[in-house]
């Protein structure tokens, strides 16, 4: 091969490594950016009165006078809607059965889009719900239901072939002629004096409560419940993974029966985290009884097995990669083994260590799959430490899947699952910085 | 079978032993002593004895067993998975492959100086003091002292003296290796093994090394293996030479060097092979 190909041949495949790094730079930047900025609009955002309203009554925050200020000049605001229904609903009563049926059934759909809009009219019964005593808390949400209001859903299904087609009628046709028609025109204008939207840094949303499944509040039980499962599943997992590790390198000799354990714990950390939620729950639950139903130490146990096989190959690479000239020098100065281990051979393997504890406590943090069936529970309190032996718990991960998928107004509350997903990531990117950060704080230590 | 018979020559007088004076007495004997790894044998039916005080040095071409028979003495083999011996290694009268030999305490007794500096990663103190800290309890004035004594032994102390606290590895290769002396030296050992401690080093760190051999010579028995004809002159009273894990010659320095008994040696030693 002479000189120019293989230049050329080198930069050929600098070139495509360049390109390969810049596509992935890329693509992360495509995947990280929207949960940056949906995530980071759980906390920062236009909010109503209405949200002002639910954090002074159920949080005490805020200045009450200037909220109840507010509330009124919102009331104000909303009485003239109140006003054209009440008098539209008095007409009713004296026009002909006919008209009255005519006019019933489309009125008591414009009452509940108006309700949902801006909370009970007043004068009304006080809901059962939480979700249904208070208008839209924010802007966008609020936006979204004024479009309900000023306009119903038609479908039409007269073509066969193509199925239903939607279609959305202006719901002031329907009232034309009546003291309701003007109402449609007086909200469109006057929704911002109606709701007062202001923008609001909402950072309580991490250490919030969550009231009525997420409608309100923020995520504090979900984090506080993360944060147990993966801190217990490394207090098992730490010096299982440790002790293991050291008796692997240190004191095993090179038996059959230790390469067998060896092929053991590398074929267990392949093995899919949802088949460790089922054993958890099997082994940990139904045989252990660890405890009578789902716990956050059954989840933590099981998320140390799961992690474990990781543990013990990141702890026995680094004691590996510790120079076998550190070993010898404290054996020949009549240190016995397991005092070389700890005063010598740790020490130095401290960072790869470290890294590995870190990275699996990430994965420990992200995982979903293994808690399903041991800890996790879609809505509840923060569980106080001595709860943990017998309590299940909400947990990021979790909760990111029950959001999107089996909640009973995913649309509603789009933006607390954003909130928990940039959480986790940040969650486990911090850990990941920490990592880094340790180890390269450990080495220069090392290194003098 | 290839067995030498080798008797002790007439001992030397010590020319600047600053310690107690070494007398005719028998350190380390081998006696028919062979060292396996697995089925390869390294070293064949060894015998000789290492007299007290002295600096006896092993010479021979790689792969000859010389760094094998040196790791026999502190039982460092052990660490080398299949190795097994056979025949008997006698330190102080004692073999030091029976079964009831504490391991720990014979390589206190048995200090070792490597062919690569491998001073831990620690601070300069805390490797001097790693030896002392294992084998009693001291308070920090004791220890300080150890430390001091043994890093002024190993002619390191006017170097360091100012920072103790500083990381080993920030040493120069040749302080690094005083500093592994230095550390052998505070266990406070009868026998200091060499192991080419000199190779990694450059001319100048090798003299100062060698020096500190000579003024350690007497105070402790001295065995140093080492690819350096020349060195092995230098430094050392007595020299048995190893080709193929065999003991072809062993007496004093100054013979081997000039009137060489064995056709091999001469042949080694004027550069004819190895």
């Amino acid at each position: 091969m002479n000189l120019k190909t293989r230049k050329i041949l080198d930069r050929a495949f600098a070139g495509s490594g360049v390109f390969s790094i810049l596509l992935m730079t890329a693509a992360l930047v495509v995947l990280l950016a929207p949960m940056l900025i949906r995530g980071w609009s759980a906390i920062y955002f236009v909010a109503t009165v209405e949200h002002r309203q639910l954090m002074l009554e159920r949080f005490e925050r805020g200045n009450p006078e200037r909220v109840a200020a507010e509330i009124n000049a919102a009331i104000a605001a909303r009485a003239p809607l109140y006003r054209m229904i009440a008098a539209f609903e008095k007409q009713l009563e004296t026009c002909d059965p006919e008209n009255r049926k005519r006019y019933a059934p489309p009125l008591r759909e414009l009452k509940k889009a108006l309700h949902s809009l801006l909370g009970p009219a007043p004068g009304a019964i006080r809901p059962m719900l939480m979700r249904d005593q208070y208008g839209q808390m924010r802007w966008d949400r609020a936006l979204v239901k004024l479009r309900n209001v000023l306009y119903r859903e038609a479908w039409d299904y007269s073509d066969p072939t193509r199925g239903g087609i939607k279609s959305l009628k202006p719901r002031a046709a329907e009232f034309a002629g009546t003291p309701v028609e003007p109402l449609f025109a007086y909200l469109e204008n006057n929704l911002d004096k109606m709701l007062l939207p202001r923008r609001t840094l909402y950072w309580q949303f991490l250490t919030d409560n969550s009231f009525d499944s997420h409608f309100f509040g923020g995520i504090w039980p979900e984090i506080l419940g993360t944060f147990y499962l993966a801190v217990g599943a490394m207090l098992f997992a730490i010096p299982l993974g440790l002790i293991a590790a050291i008796y692997l390198t240190e004191y095993a000799r090179e038996t059959r029966l230790i390469g067998i354990l060896r092929t053991c714990i590398s074929t267990l950390a392949g093995v899919p985290s949802i088949v460790f939620g089922l054993f958890g729950l099997a082994f940990f639950i139904n045989t252990l009884k660890v405890s009578s139903s789902k716990s956050v130490l059954a989840g933590a146990l099981t998320l140390a097995l799961m992690i474990l096989p990781t543990l013990i190959r990141a702890s026995e690479e680094a004691i590996r990669a510790v120079p076998h000239t550190y070993k010898e020098a404290a054996l020949s100065l009549g240190a016995g083994r397991w005092h070389t281990v700890m005063s010598v051979i740790l020490p130095a393997a401290l960072p790869g260590i470290l890294t590995g504890i870190v990275i699996s406590m990430g994965r420990a943090a992200g995982e979903t799959a293994p808690i399903i069936f041991t800890a996790a529970v879609s809505v509840g309190k923060p569980l106080a430490l001595w709860q943990v032996f017998s309590q299940p718990t909400p947990a990021l991960s979790w909760n990111i899947y029950n959001l999107a998928t089996e909640h009973e107004a995913v649309d509603a509350i789009r933006h607390v699952q954003y909130g928990l997903v940039l959480t986790l990531v940040a969650l486990v990117l911090v850990l990941n910085l920490a990592a880094i950060f340790l180890r390269a704080r450990v080495s220069k230590h090392l290194k003098g | 079978m290839n067995l030498v018979n080798i008797t002790m020559p007439n001992r030397p007088a010590i020319r600047n032993g600053n310690g107690p004076t070494p007398t005719d007495r028998t350190h380390v004997a081998f006696d028919c002593f062979s060292v396996f790894y697995r089925a390869n044998q390294a070293v064949k039916d060894v015998a000789f004895d290492i007299p007290a005080g002295y600096v006896t040095a092993i010479i021979g071409p790689s792969g000859c067993g010389k760094s094998t028979i040196l790791r026999a003495i502190n039982r460092m083999n052990d660490l080398v998975p299949g190795c097994h011996v056979k025949g008997e290694l006698l330190f102080d009268g004692q073999n030091v492959y029976d079964p009831d030999v504490d391991v720990v305490m014979l390589r206190r007794r048995v200090g070792m100086v490597f062919q690569k500096p491998n001073p831990f990663p620690k601070s300069i103190f805390d490797n001097v003091a790693y030896g002392p800290k294992l084998h009693s309890r001291l308070n920090q004035s004791e220890l300080a002292e150890i430390v001091e004594r043994s890093l002024v032994d190993a002619a390191l102390w006017d170097e360091v003296k100012d920072r103790l606290g500083d990381n080993a590895l920030s040493l120069s290769g040749g302080q690094q290796q005083r500093l592994c002396i230095a550390r052998v030296l505070a266990v406070d050992p009868e026998i200091l093994l060499m192991d080419e401690p000199t190779s990694a080093l450059d001319p100048r760190a090798t003299l100062r090394i060698e020096n500190l051999i000579a003024e350690l010579r007497g105070r402790y028995t001295i065995i140093i293996v080492t690819h350096n004809m020349q060195q092995a002159a230098r430094v050392s009273d007595f020299t048995a030479f190893m080709y193929e894990g065999v003991l072809i010659e062993f007496g004093l320095t100054k013979e081997i060097f000039t009137k060489p008994k064995n056709k091999q040696t001469d042949d080694y030693i004027t550069g004819r092979f190895g």
